[in-house]
Order: structure tokens, then sequence, then C-alpha cells
């Protein structure tokens, strides 16, 4: 039973970070309509900035809050510079343009940084806390309290401000915005701006789990499409319940299944996908889309 | 101008073709034997994928079905063969039936659930195909020998060819690349060949005239993945190694990266995009080992932006506007007004010229027969 509780927390833990980046995934998707493959390389980069900071000297917190700053800059400029182009063109042309900026980010910090595994400090103390009959560990627990906070963060955003709410307009009615005078192309890359200073997150908390290097994402990517696909594209609420689905059933998987074990984990978000897209497309909370002729 | 006269006659551009087809030929089979054992090497390297590019362009290029999994059929071509040489002992020749049929089968199996996902979603599940495969490679180890791969006994010349091992593979590779060639062709100038194209544009009015949506896009699945897992078969023999590392991610990405490249759409496309995947990381690694994957990754952004058709769609563009010299397309330049697959998905009116028409894309490259 311990040991039930034990990956129960560790599921937990690592689906924040699933849920994390896939919020990411849904913020772009929901303004732009465009998933986003480079996300997880995105992500990875941001990583890199903040250990690069922490190496030349500057404490985690302050090369943390730099390098969320430079990954929203970041976030904003490659929309305007690289998506803006083929925004609205078919969904080949897209899926391909993220992929070369998959290659071309995965490049760079190879360029930058060497494609050599590093390690990456932790925020939180590698500790256990008791918690009545079962103990959790520090670190653990603090991934799942800065996602939950991020995401009540991102909510009061959208929910509770005049940016947020016009943020959500220009999504979901460009058109409309555009006449009551809503700039639409900046609350896009304001959109995309936020999902990259929100995947630096997913990557800072991830880099000191699976050490910090280029391919460090292509794995937690492929668990936050299955969280995204879960909870539905266009649900952030989804992304999150999603995530903790996908970790939680990694976790129990990996432990309670021979055959699965600890190297067949990947098969699990597969499954996820194929699953939910068959039964049902639009995922748990999603909308389903209608095509009208 | 008399020159541009008759380079438009579609007589002239037949022979035209076929002459310069013959030369492209000639060179292929004096290379083997001018170059170096290494360089050899490489270019049987360029024919492995260029046979596996040009399957996925007959999915992407002329169907519109994204596959970021290419690179799992490879696989499975791949350890078809090599399991099949080195733990059942088949001569090499006979594996390349059942790995055929296997990536057919496959193929068609991952077609079916395909039908219901479109656009991002299938890039999505081909997307985790490729991601899953290097671990289940590994898992299977009794069989796949796990991460430590298998070693295949690279095939042997007959002593009648006097050729050298790798000469004869380079060869084997040639042959196997024009008959993909010939067989790619014949498929999209069919009328199955006219319905992916008309699936790939619109979907729904091609169902309305009468297109068998699911039968033609399964098929083209299968057929594309047969392609890759030719190629899987033709990579065992050349390398004469195998293990999961090889085919990861970053193979499945790369055949996409060659074919956008080379040229959505085309059939001589994959090649310069298989020569770029081979020869750019030879050129640039000299500077960075990053540098191909940043020229690959910059590459394939500019090629939406500038030229959707891939060196190939530029070239041929090119080409048109030789001929035209400015001048009023004349009737019947069929392989010039020849509507390229992304110039028309991409919507891309800037850049095109005004005087090039935009004719029909039946791709029926020697009118109709």
């Amino acid at each position: 039973m311990e040991l039930f509780f034990q990956q129960l927390i560790n599921g937990l833990a690592t689906g924040a970070i699933y849920a994390s980046l896939a919020v990411a995934l849904v913020l772009i998707y929901r303004s732009t309509d465009i998933v986003n493959f480079a996300q997880g390389e995105m992500a990875m980069f941001s990583a890199y900035i903040a250990w690069a900071l922490t190496q030349a000297g500057w404490g985690f917190w302050p090369a943390v809050i730099v390098t969320l700053i430079v990954s929203f800059i970041g976030g904003l400029a490659v929309e305007r510079v690289v998506i803006r182009p083929v925004e609205g063109q078919n969904e080949l042309t897209i899926v391909i343009v993220t992929i070369g900026l998959f290659i071309f980010f995965n490049a760079l910090a190879g360029w930058i940084w060497t494609f050599q595994v590093r390690g990456f400090p932790s925020p939180f103390p590698q500790q256990n806390v008791d918690l009545g009959p079962v103990s959790a560990g520090i670190p653990s627990l603090g991934i799942v309290a800065v996602v939950a906070a991020v995401v009540g963060l991102l909510f009061l955003l959208f929910q509770r401000t005049k940016l947020g709410l016009t943020m959500r307009a220009a999504a979901e009615n460009p058109e409309s915005s555009r006449l009551v005078g809503i700039r639409v192309g900046w609350m896009l890359a304001l959109g995309w701006g936020l999902a990259a200073t929100v995947g630096a997150i997913s990557g800072i908390l991830v880099a000191p789990i699976l050490f910090l290097s280029p391919n460090m994402m292509a794995g937690v990517l492929i668990f936050a499409f299955a969280a995204a696909t879960l909870g539905g594209f266009d649900s952030a609420g989804g992304a999150v319940i999603g995530g903790l689905i996908v970790g939680v059933s990694e976790s129990l998987a990996g432990t309670y299944i021979g055959f699965i074990g600890a190297d067949l984990k990947i098969v699990i978000p597969m499954a996820i996908i194929v699953g939910v897209l068959l039964v049902k497309p639009e995922g748990l909370f999603g909308r389903p889309s209608v095509e009208r002729v | 101008m008399a020159i541009r006269q008759r380079l438009r006659d579609p007589a002239t551009q037949r022979w035209l073709r076929i002459g310069v087809f013959v030369l492209l030929l000639a060179v292929a089979i004096w290379a083997p034997f001018f170059f170096a054992p290494f360089r050899v090497f490489q270019f049987s390297r360029v024919l492995i994928f260029a046979i596996a590019i040009l399957g996925l362009g007959l999915l992407t290029g002329f169907n519109g079905q994204i596959s970021l999994g290419h690179g799992a059929f490879f696989a499975i071509g791949a350890y078809t063969a090599a399991v099949l040489m080195v733990k059942v002992g088949w001569p090499f020749l006979l594996v390349v039936p059942v790995a055929l049929v296997i990536t057919f089968a496959l193929g068609y199996g991952v077609g079916i659930p395909a039908l219901r996902l479109h656009g991002l979603y299938l890039a999505l599940v081909t997307l985790a195909l490729a991601v899953v495969t290097p671990p289940i490679l590994k898992r299977f180890s009794g069989l796949t020998g796990g991460s430590m791969g298998l070693t295949i006994p690279k095939p042997q010349p007959p002593e009648w060819t006097g050729l050298a091992a790798d000469q004869y593979l380079y060869f084997l590779g040639l042959i196997a690349f024009i008959v993909a060639v010939v067989l790619a062709r014949n498929l999209v100038n069919s009328r199955i060949g006219r319905a992916m194209v008309a699936i790939r544009e619109d979907p729904l009015a091609a169902q309305t005239m009468g297109v068998n949506l699911a039968q033609v896009k399964t098929l083209t699945f299968a057929w594309s993945a047969m392609y890759a897992g030719m190629a899987g078969v033709l990579f065992t023999w050349t390398i004469g190694f195998v293990s999961p590392e090889s085919f990861t991610i970053v193979l499945s990405i790369e055949i996409l990266a060659a074919l956008v490249v080379g040229g959505l759409g085309s059939i001589w496309g994959p090649l310069l995009g298989a020569i770029f995947l081979v020869f750019i990381p030879n050129i640039s690694e000299d500077i960075n080992q990053a540098a191909p994957g940043i020229a690959f990754g910059a590459l394939l952004i500019l090629a939406m932006y500038v030229f959707p058709g891939g060196i190939a769609g530029l070239a041929r563009r090119q080409w048109g506007k030789f001929l035209m010299g400015g001048g009023d397309a004349p009737p019947g330049a069929g392989a010039v007004g020849r509507t390229d697959r992304s110039e028309a998905a991409t919507k891309t009116t800037e850049g095109r010229p005004e005087d090039e028409p935009v004719a029909n894309t039946g791709h029926s490259e020697e009118g109709a027969p």
C-alpha cells in the first residue's frame, strides 16, 4: 500500500510537469489553432538559459525570473517572425514550420551548449516529509505546488483581467474582435509568449529529474501531447487533469504491469493518444469540432 | 526564341526528359567506378533515403496525409531483414518480399485509424509511433538484440560481376531506386494517383465525385510504408548493423525535412532531398556538430515561405519561366503548367509569377494516355 501511495505521488508530480507543458500547448492551440511541435524544444532551450545563468554565478531564483522574461519575449518573437507569415495556412505547412523550429532549437542548443548531458540544480531540498502513513518527497510536492500556482495565475489572468478577456475574444472571434479595436495579431503573439513562459517552467521543473540535454524534452512532449489530447486541445483545465491522469497511469502501469516495466512506459501516452482520438477525438473537456461544408 | 518555341513542343520535351534520364543513369552507373569506396557508400545512403523519402512523398506530397513516423516503417523493414538474415539465416534477397509485405500490412493498419484523423492529429499519432519504436525494439531483445543491436553479414557480390562489395550494394540500391521511381510515377499518373491528388485538394469534393476515400487513403499509406520498409532493408544490407538508436524520432523528422526541402509533390524532389540529407552534414559538420540541424531547421521554415515546392518546385518554376520567356503559355505545355503540390495547397499567391499557368492538378506529365 505504501508503494502504491508513493507511486501515486510520483505520478502526480510527473503528471504536473506534463500538465504544465500541455497547458502551454493548449494556450497556443486555443489562440492560433496550431499544435506547436516545437513547444518541448523551446522549453528545453529556456532550461538551458537558466542553467547558463546559474553557471555564470547567478542565484537560482534570479536566474529563473530572468529566464521566464527572456522566454516570454522569445515566444513573442517566434510568433511575430516565424509563425505570422504562415498563420491561417493549411495544417501541413504549419506542422512543417513547427517541426522546422523543433530541429532548429534542438540544434541551436547543441551548438551553444554542446550535446553533453548536464546536471541541473533543483530548487527543492531532497528530503521527505511525513504525511500520516506515507511520506512524500519535497521535490514532488514542490512541483505540484508550482504547477498549481501557475495554473491558478493563468486562470486569474484569463477570467479576471481585461487583458485576459481581450485575449480570449481575439482567439474566439478574430473578425469581431478586430472590429471592436482589439489588436488581434498582438494578442496571438501574447499567447505564444505566455505559452513559452509556461513551457519554460516545465523545462526548469523537469531538468533536475531528466538532466539537461538538447534531447531532454522529446519524451516529455509526447506525454504532454497525450495530456492535451485526453483533456481536449482547447481546454486548459482539461490539459491539467489530462496531465495528472497521464502521469499517474504512467507511474502505476510502470510499477504494476510487469510487461511494461520501466522501458515501455512511453507506450502509455501513445495508447492514450490513439485511444482518445479514435473514441472521443475532442477529448474529455474539449468542444467537438463541427465542419461546415 | 526559336529554341524556346521548340522546347515548348511536348514531343521535344518528352525526348528531352528521356535524354536527361539516360544521362543521369549513365552518370549513376559510372560513379561507383570512379569514386572511392567511402563516397560510394555515401551514394548508397543517398539512394536508400531517396526511396524512403519518395514513399513519404506519395503520402504527404500527393495525398496530403502527414506522417512524422516513417522512421518506424523504415526500422521495421530494417529489423525484418536483420532478424531473418541473422536469426533465421535466410539469403539476403529472400527477405525483401517478407519485409515489403510486413511494412505494407502495417502501413495499411496505421492507415485505417488515420482515416478518422486529419492533419494535426495524424501528425501526433505518427509522431508517437516514431517515439515508441526504439523502446519496443529494445524490449524484445531476444529477437532484436536489444540496445546492443544486430550485426549482419553484408551481402557479397557474386564472382561473375567482378564488383567490390560497396559497388555491389550501390547497384542493388540503384535498381531498387529505379524500380521505386518507375512505380511511383506510374501510380501518380494513374487513376489512383489522380484520386490521391483530388483527396489532397478537397476530400469532400473527391468523395462526391465517386472517389473511395477510405480505400485510396489506406492504400496510399500502405504503399508509402512499404517504400520506407524497402529503404530499411537496403539500410540493413548497406550498413551491416542495426540498433534502436539508428531509428529514433530524428530519422522520421529527417525524412520529412528532406522531402520538404527536396520538393513535395515531385518524383525527383526526394532524390534532391536525400542528397541534402547525406551531404549537408558532411559539409557542415566541420563547422559544428549541430550545424546540419540548424541548416535543416532554417531551410525547412524558409522553404515554406519562399519555395513551398522545394528545390524541385523551384527548378521547375525557373524552367517554366525560361520556356515562357515572358510570353503567353502555349496550350499543351503540360509539364510546365503542372501545379505544385504545396503551391496549390498553401495558397501562396505572392511569389508566383503571373505568367505561370495554374493548370490541372492531374499531374499528367505525359498527357493523358
